[in-house]
């Protein structure tokens, strides 16, 4: 680029504009995507308000961030509050992805450890988990009533899957080479899952955990769908037969927000427990 | 590991003792779905104690083959080896192996690493950790101990690794073509470096290898391996003075036995 010494000469803005356009190359998640938000909202703002869409179809975003400020404005401990509500959903989430990805990784291990188990629970496998584990959620209100149970169960079965999937596909990944080295050290059986089948397993089994940790959420909810004394998805369906759509607008964006902390919180633990899988694939390069 | 060790060990092919390894008719064969592959076919061959031993061949001549039935990983079919006079019944503490990669546990440091042999035959680690530490500062790697493979070259990977199999005190070091992975110049390096490993701590090694030049330059003897089924062509007894420099290379001797290697390897009809 060639720039003329005029004293009007536009270097300056030259300088400024090639400034602002490295930056966005750069930077694009702190410049662009905050940017697509803003967009959204105005679009969503012009659907309410330029275009009249009536408001039980889509309602105006202020509508949706004063329900939510008052949705968020009691106490955790009443009814109304939505900490409430949010609080047993979480709590009904948590405890079915601790239970269910806690099982799919132990029998995951179990399965490939042992290739007879393995091959012989293989077309069950397959066969539950093609499934579509969401329609046996009613049939979990006639099992466990309305209560804490048969929300945390259908989780439970919802998270177990992509754990014991990963686990599986991260035993079969286990570098040959590992377990020769510890056998020629006379490892004994449990050094060898302990100490190196397990930890090598371990990025494998957190990709599993953030795809668990996102689906328990789902599970929670549809539990809470079928039938239910509190919780999001309830409040959710209570809100939907009253036909009051600013509210449930403000619910699903808490939802959102609860899995992508979920999710969140499980890469938090990935990168403390498995802080050298990345840097690893990075030094290998090309 | 005194200085009257170091000069004595550079002394020429300094004297082999005893057998350390003899094998006696070792065979070994796969069991596939078309029928049994022969790997290995009568093989009858010592090596002394303190000897370095080369085996070379073309890739599929069963050469790692026979270092995973040295380190008692593999059971072979017929025939006999003995380690030190007894009968060889899966791995012991007396071999160590090195292997291609330097198959390092990413999320353990150097010294986690170089101590886990310790660790998984459940011996003390404390008192190791002082030999471990002097082994690191032997090859250069004293100030990496506690640092994490990733953050290695692939050069100082492959020495921890030496060091991981030399931390319990083996008489014997399998190497399966160890610097393979390495570009040229590194390999040299680690070449002279292993050198100066053996002549210190005067283990054997047998060295699985397709370059003849290493194998030439490293060893007191080459083990000429032909493939389908993999049997010994020849055992060359190589007489190049000690200590060898690079240089060593570029000597008519040194060129004499490549020829005569390359002819035993070519005489099954390979080219490579």
């Amino acid at each position: 680029m060639v720039h003329t010494l005029d004293d009007r000469s536009p270097v300056n803005a030259t300088l400024t504009r090639d400034t602002f356009v490295r930056t966005l190359r750069r930077y694009p998640q702190f410049t662009i995507s905050p940017a697509i938000l803003i967009g959204l909202i105005a679009v969503w703002w012009a659907a309410a308000h330029v275009l009249r869409m009536p408001a039980y179809i889509v309602p105006p975003p202020e509508d949706v961030l004063r329900a939510t400020v008052r949705g968020l404005s009691y106490s955790p401990w009443d009814k109304a509050s939505y900490w409430y509500h949010a609080g047993i959903t979480v709590w009904e989430a948590v405890i079915g992805f601790t239970l269910g990805s806690a099982a799919g990784a132990v029998i995951g291990l179990a399965l490939s450890h042992w290739p007879l188990l393995g091959r012989s629970w293989y077309p069950y496998i397959v066969g539950f988990q093609s499934l579509p584990k969401v329609a046996l959620a009613p049939l979990m209100v006639v099992w466990f009533g309305f209560g804490l149970g048969g929300k945390v169960f259908i989780t439970a079965i919802i998270t177990f899957f992509p754990v014991l999937v990963n686990m599986m596909a991260g035993y079969q990944s286990v570098e040959p080479e590992r377990l020769e080295l510890a056998r020629s050290c006379n490892a004994s059986e449990m050094h060898l899952l302990t100490k190196i089948i397990i930890p090598s397993c371990l990025p494998f089994l957190f990709a599993g955990l953030g795809v668990a940790s996102v689906l328990s959420i789902l599970g929670a909810v549809v539990g809470e769908f079928v039938g239910a004394s509190a919780g999001l998805g309830m409040l959710l369906m209570q809100y939907n037969q009253a036909l009051e759509i600013a509210p449930m607008f403000a619910i699903i964006l808490l939802l959102a927000g609860i899995g992508f902390l979920m999710n969140y919180l499980v890469s938090l633990a990935e990168r403390r427990y498995c802080f050298w899988a990345q840097r690893a694939n990075l030094a290998r390069g090309p | 590991m005194n200085n009257a060790g170091v000069a004595t060990a550079f002394e020429p092919n300094a004297a082999p003792t005893s057998a350390l390894i003899q094998s006696r008719g070792l065979s070994k064969t796969y069991a596939t779905g078309n029928g049994d592959v022969i790997a290995l076919k009568n093989l009858n061959f010592e090596v002394n104690d303190g000897e370095f031993v080369s085996v070379v061949g073309q890739s599929g001549c069963g050469k790692s083959t026979l270092l995973k039935v040295l380190a008692g990983l593999l059971p072979y079919t017929s025939g006999s080896v003995t380690l030190n006079g007894h009968p060889l019944r899966g791995p012991t503490p007396e071999s160590a192996v090195v292997f291609q990669s330097p198959v390092l546990l990413p999320w353990r440091t150097v010294m986690e690493n170089v101590l886990l042999p310790i660790e998984l035959r459940k011996l003390a680690m404390a008192s190791y950790r002082d030999r471990a530490a002097e082994l690191l500062n032997m090859v250069g790697l004293g100030d990496f101990a506690q640092r994490y493979p990733f953050e290695l070259s692939g050069g100082m990977q492959q020495r921890a690794a030496i060091v991981r199999a030399l931390v319990q005190d083996p008489r014997l070091l399998l190497m399966d073509e160890p610097f393979g992975a390495l570009d040229a110049m590194t390999r040299e390096q680690m070449n002279l470096e292993l050198m100066r490993i053996w002549s210190q701590s005067r283990k054997t090694i047998i060295f699985i290898t397709h370059s003849i030049a290493e194998a030439i330059f490293l060893s007191d003897r080459v083990i000429a391996m032909t493939s389908r089924p993999g049997t010994i062509a020849d055992v060359l007894t190589i007489g190049l003075p000690r200590p060898r420099l690079l240089s060593v290379i570029n000597t008519d001797r040194f060129g004499r036995y490549a020829a005569k290697l390359r002819s035993l390897l070519d005489a099954q009809g390979g080219m490579f």
